[in-house]
């Protein structure tokens, strides 16, 4: 084996304790039904955010359309646990699924727009897929689908987690990845290198579409009820404070982002008047303080006590 | 000998503007080409054409016997062009290492789902991908700041560091815009003798814009010139440097 699947292996066997500890907990009747509900909830926020970091912060595309293609998602995996009695795995695909699909299919055209017009662009698009789920009939238009099967819970959201974490970490640790990242840098520089900008800005759009529309059905199934108002650009502002709020371009940001702002706004539930200002305020002084995040361009991984730790470690086996 | 490439008639307008007018080149295989000329006169429009970040309003374009006019940026690249820029364009945030291992993209063969997953071809080519990105950065003297960001090399290295990305790329036909600008003359003739030395090692042929005339006669085999967007001269560095054509372009005044 060598050093990155040993890392690799480090990292599955510190999720599962994680996932073993909070998981006793919540059995255990440690934990409220109102946190084990938000424990959920940062686990799906966590693959919102990075899935939108691989676009955003990875690819450098600024996408504001993340909770349109996490509406696709809720909406075609409820339709299939709801309506046709399949199990939430197939509505997890099947969300996914459809969320790619439209992804490329918006990714396509908007992708040539830069900066504030993709901005702009993907910022409308994720209101007209909001408003057409208002308008469908069969999904209960803006009254919400009801009824659906109360499915998530907490191993299926961790292990979903960690596939989304592993699968995003892995692509941008590759050459495609690579091609991604050299696009956010110098898009001139990155075509002269022979990378095709337009497929990889299109194929890191999909990818962060279809984990947006799993982590979409894994949202649905928490409540008995879904509408389009859950599906808000205001939304789509949340996932992106979190990537920024974490880094950009860093998965750890992503995970502390989501859990940061998620457990932020639950604890402060009870004064919903002072939330929104302690969240204006924390932001203005990340971005005062520290503009790149958290963890700018940074993995937790990656940083010295930890690679010290490594070097060590490898020391005394050699 | 088929040139490698070959230009016939090009034109480039800008709006109302001739930037390059009737504009033919050829390049045998293995030949170390200079181009020059005073600011202005088209140079890196020329590099532009070749590497499809413009289109040719007319004319044909001709690499390894293809006509490549109308090709996009990284399918001229895929064919075997590379480039370095005036205005250095490096991935400045990221590692020496990456920038040099991002160019070997066309050649990485694994799919995404084989780097998702991790199977399959990818460790065997990432492997392969890091040792021929530290040969490449330890020919060009940088191997010791492979870890270092790019951004905080000294000028000249950052330049070295451009050539060593653009022969990541593997071409047969390297464009270098201007690689000794900003260079001390210790600098530049080190450039220089390395500029032979990568042409004869990675068997490529050399085409370079540059203003150090002593580069250039120095190493150069033929030389253009370029004025006002057209070829005023075209010879062997002594031709060029007895032509009064191009005495006249460079110093002004009657020829």
């Amino acid at each position: 084996m060598n050093s990155v699947q040993k890392n690799d292996l480090r990292l599955l066997v510190f999720g599962v304790v994680l996932f073993a500890v909070i998981g006793g907990a919540m059995e255990g009747g440690f934990i409220g039904s109102f946190w084990k509900l938000n424990i959920i909830l940062i686990g799906i926020n966590v693959i919102l955010s990075a899935s939108l970091n691989l676009i955003n912060g990875y690819t450098g595309q600024f996408s504001l359309g993340h909770a349109g293609f996490m509406a696709v998602g809720a909406y075609v995996g409820v339709i299939l646990t709801t309506n046709f009695h399949l199990p939430l795995i197939a509505g997890m695909v099947g969300g996914g699924l459809a969320a790619a699909v439209l992804g490329f299919l918006i990714g396509l055209p908007t992708l040539r727009l830069n900066g504030d017009y993709l901005a702009i662009a993907t910022l409308g698009l994720g209101e007209i897929i909001r408003i057409v789920i208002m308008n469908i009939q069969y999904v209960g238009g803006a009254a919400g689908f009801s009824g659906i099967p109360h499915l998530t819970t907490f191993p299926w959201v961790f292990a979903t987690m960690l596939l989304t974490l592993f699968a995003i970490k892995n692509f941008v640790n590759s050459s495609h990845g690579r091609a991604c990242i050299a696009i956010r840098e110098n898009e001139i520089a990155a075509a002269a290198m022979g990378i095709n900008t337009t497929k990889y800005k299109v194929l890191a759009f999909t990818i962060g579409a279809a984990f947006a529309g799993v982590a979409g059905a894994l949202f649905a199934h928490c409540f008995y009820i879904i509408s389009p108002g859950s599906f808000t650009f205001m939304q789509s502002f949340n996932y992106l404070i979190m990537v920024v709020l974490g880094g950009l371009g860093s998965l750890t940001g992503s995970i502390a982002g989501a859990f940061v702002v998620t457990a932020l706004s639950a604890a402060l539930a009870d004064w919903p008047e002072f939330r929104m200002i302690i969240y204006a305020l924390a932001l203005i002084l990340l971005m005062f303080y520290r503009p790149q995040g958290l963890f700018g361009y940074v993995e937790l991984t990656k940083l010295a006590p930890f690679s010290r730790l490594r070097g060590l470690k490898g020391g005394r086996e050699e | 000998m088929e040139p490698l490439l070959k230009s016939t008639h090009v034109v480039e307008m800008f709006g109302g503007l001739k930037a390059v007018s009737d504009f033919n080149i050829y390049i045998n295989p293995g030949e170390l080409i200079g181009l020059i000329g005073p600011n202005g006169a088209g140079k890196t429009t020329a590099f532009n054409l070749f590497t499809g970040v413009y289109q040719p309003t007319s004319g044909t374009i001709e690499f390894d016997g293809q006509n490549i006019a109308g090709l996009k940026p990284y399918e001229i690249t895929q064919r075997g062009i590379a480039r370095t820029f005036q205005n250095i364009r490096l991935f400045s945030e990221l590692s020496v290492l990456d920038n040099v291992k991002i160019a070997f993209h066309s050649h990485v063969k694994y799919s995404v789902a084989e780097a998702v997953f991790r199977v399959g071809r990818y460790f065997d080519e990432e492997a392969l991908v890091t040792a021929e990105s530290h040969r490449l950065l330890s020919i060009f003297k940088l191997d010791d700041k492979a870890e270092e960001t790019a951004k905080n090399l000294p000028y000249g290295a950052q330049r070295r560091l451009e050539i060593a990305r653009a022969l990541a790329a593997k071409p047969k036909l390297l464009l270098l815009d201007e690689p000794a600008a900003g260079m001390n003359p210790q600098e530049t003739h080190e450039l220089m003798e390395m500029i032979r030395w990568i042409r004869d090692q990675f068997s490529l042929t050399i085409l370079l814009i540059e203003h150090d005339m002593s580069l250039v006669m120095g190493i150069c085999e033929r030389i253009y010139v370029l004025e006002y967007g057209e070829i005023i001269a075209h010879g062997t560095p002594e031709q060029i440097q007895n032509n009064p054509e191009v005495i006249r372009a460079y110093l002004g005044g009657e020829a």
